[in-house]
């Protein structure tokens, strides 16, 4: 394979890791947008928290990575729940902007307490595929690549199974199209909303655990939140499927500027695409038709 | 009780209608001008810091709460007022010439950025101007030949007439001089026509689009007015600074500024000088703090953001008038003080609205 070739492949495939990354975490953030029209700019920081939990646990306390997983991302999710419950619910009514700027309060005061209980320096740590790869089609991909791939993938399927077959799947589908219309057929709408939060969380919790062997545990991980943004943008707000294909490109696209446009681009490719993408086509690739939604 | 007896028809829009009102400001002024001859130097740079803070609360003020647009990125506007002054003064330019050209440059950059607004609004637009903040500061890391890059560059000390303003008093006076003369610009203007345009833009475009007020040409106005003003705050900040990197307008002096804004209060000036204030004094007062806790806890490095953020959620929560609103009611409590009922302010029940169908 000649080496142009070699490049483009093995870029593709870093780009389709990270992208996965960023299409979890948008995935997380179009969840609660779509169900309670706050945009949560908290969301790169309950990552940051799952990842230094994640790191406490496994390189302080010794438990195996099996473990923490799934505890990490309960923990997640009933924290996301209170999040919901006790503060964010409490704005219903009030203008978009009140909701951002709630996050953003919420954003500092969970990367303050982060800074305060576990110190201010990078962290890493090992899962089960730290250090080893495997060759496919001639090109060397990370083991971690592929597993975030794949979970990436399984958590989608698992969504839109989720949305499609289950009673709650629909009643969180109902409150999101139509709350008081949901309220009048019975379903809890309060509660419903909470558990959007607490799934969020818990996508937020695996994207965490997963971004931070790859980069590092630190807290300037909130950065993503801004990646999936663009991601989100790119797919077409309030769209799922767009919201992993939107991710996905970012992730592509942000590789290949790194390799084939000039020296720094690469940092802001991502909110270029953002910029142009709100200024030119700003319902994105996949966003609904009708209607001003912008 | 007050009430006001007008025998003459400019008493009605005399921007300090009563004698109280004149001799309080009054005081005040003649505080802030007598304050160099006993205050510290340091005390008198941090005073010239909040000043200049002041004036960039003020310009965004113009945006978010009077024409309602949010955004979430006028650090860049900060940015790129301060390099343009410290690039037209090592060209040889006077002080005087090269602040309100500076203010001109962040204006005629504000103009660009406010061209999407026509098209994008509310979350979008604060996402639009998030992404232009990142991407300027990335611009200015790379554009070595006018910025010095990553490495930074030094300004020039100011001077006027001859004389060098780079002393702190002298410096003082200047942001003091700037401070007041935008607030009595701004405060005029957000009266006269141009203003109640924008407020109307602010409470509803299709409102303001039927009584004739061109819309679009508001909001692109409306962020280069306030692209302008912050990037004269920009400029005078440069000079406070000393020497430019563009680590010193990072995303967290956005979100600052837009704390200032949302914690004083939307839509008054008087909100944004409380609002500016506060934030600029907040880590003052957790340095403070700290040293009264036990030493495990005061070396912990998280704790300013985190107080940042306590204050921000509880004025979102419980005080969303922000500091001007908490004043107007303590002052109504004053005024009518036998006669108030507890009532008066009550938040009413609020239920949720959808801005999907808009």
């Amino acid at each position: 394979m000649s080496s142009h070739l070699e490049l483009f492949a093995q870029l593709t495939a870093n780009g389709v890791a990270v992208g996965s990354i960023y299409a979890l975490v948008a995935l997380g953030i179009v969840l609660i947008h779509k169900a309670t029209e706050v945009l949560n700019f908290a969301h790169g920081d309950l990552l940051v928290v799952a990842a230094f939990s994640a790191w406490a646990l496994i390189d302080k306390a010794g438990l195996s990575f099996w473990l923490v997983l799934p505890l990490v991302a309960l923990a997640m999710g009933v924290l996301a729940y209170g999040i919901d419950a006790l503060v964010v619910r409490r704005i219903v009514g009030q203008p978009q902007f009140a909701g951002v700027m709630l996050t953003i309060a919420i954003a500092f005061m969970m990367r303050g307490l982060v800074s305060m209980g576990f110190g201010t320096e990078s962290q890493s740590y090992d899962t089960p595929w730290t250090g080893s790869s495997t060759e496919i089609l001639g090109i060397t991909v990370a083991d971690l690549s592929l597993v975030i791939m794949g979970s990436v993938l399984l958590i989608a399927a698992l969504l839109w199974l989720f949305f499609r077959y289950t009673r709650l799947g629909i009643a969180m589908q109902a409150a999101s199209q139509n709350q008081l219309a949901a309220h009048l057929n019975g379903v809890r709408v309060k509660r419903v909303n909470s558990l959007v939060w607490a799934l969020a969380g818990v996508t937020a919790a695996v994207a965490g655990i997963f971004l931070a062997p790859i980069t590092l545990v630190d807290t300037s991980l909130w950065l993503i939140t801004l990646k999936a943004l663009a991601a989100i943008v790119l797919g077409g707000f309030g769209s799922l499927p767009g919201a992993v294909i939107g991710g996905i490109l970012i992730g592509l696209i942000e590789q290949y500027a790194g390799v084939y446009l000039m020296h720094g681009v690469k940092d802001i490719a991502a909110y270029l695409v953002l910029i142009l993408v709100l200024i030119l086509r700003p319902t994105g690739i996949m966003g609904e038709a009708h209607g001003r939604r912008v | 009780m007050r009430f006001d007896y007008h025998t003459q028809y400019r008493q009605g829009f005399a921007l300090l209608p009563h004698t109280s009102d004149r001799v309080l400001y009054g005081l005040l002024i003649a505080l802030l001008l007598a304050v160099p001859f006993f205050a510290s130097t340091y005390l008198l740079g941090e005073l010239g810091y909040v000043l200049i803070l002041c004036i960039a609360a003020m310009g965004l003020m113009v945006l978010t709460g009077f024409t309602g647009q949010v955004s979430l990125g006028h650090a860049s506007f900060v940015a790129i007022g301060a390099y343009a002054h410290a690039w037209l003064m090592t060209q040889g330019l006077p002080f005087a010439l090269s602040l309100p050209l500076a203010a001109l440059i962040s204006a005629g950059a504000g103009l660009v950025v406010g061209i999407p607004a026509i098209r994008v609004s509310g979350l979008y637009l604060a996402m639009v101007t998030l992404a232009f903040s990142i991407v300027v500061e990335q611009v200015i890391g790379l554009w070595r030949g006018v910025t010095g890059g990553f490495m930074g560059m030094l300004v020039p000390n100011p001077e006027l007439l001859g004389l060098s303003l780079s002393s702190p008093r002298a410096f003082y006076y200047v942001c003091l001089f700037f401070t007041l003369a935008v607030l009595l610009a701004l405060l005029n203007l957000m009266r006269s026509g141009i203003g109640r345009s924008f407020v109307g833009v602010r409470d509803s475009e299709a409102a303001a689009y039927a009584l004739g007020i061109p819309v679009k040409r508001v909001k692109v106005g409306a962020f280069g007015l306030s692209a302008g003003v912050t990037g004269l705050a920009g400029a005078l900040m440069a000079h406070h600074i000393g020497y430019l990197t563009p680590d010193a307008f990072t995303l967290l002096l956005s979100l600052d500024l837009v704390l200032m804004v949302v914690i004083g209060g939307m839509g008054s000036l008087r909100g944004a000088i409380l609002g500016a204030i506060l934030i600029s004094l907040l880590p003052r007062a957790v340095a403070a703090l700290k040293a009264l806790l036990p030493d495990a806890m005061a070396r912990q490095s998280g704790m300013e953001i985190f107080v940042a953020g306590a204050v921000l959620a509880f004025f979102v929560l419980f005080e969303p008038m922000g500091l001007n609103g908490r004043w107007l009611k303590l002052r109504a409590l004053g005024e009518s003080f036998p006669l108030y009922r507890r009532d008066t302010f009550r938040r009413q029940k609020s239920y949720m609205r959808s801005e999907r169908n808009r």
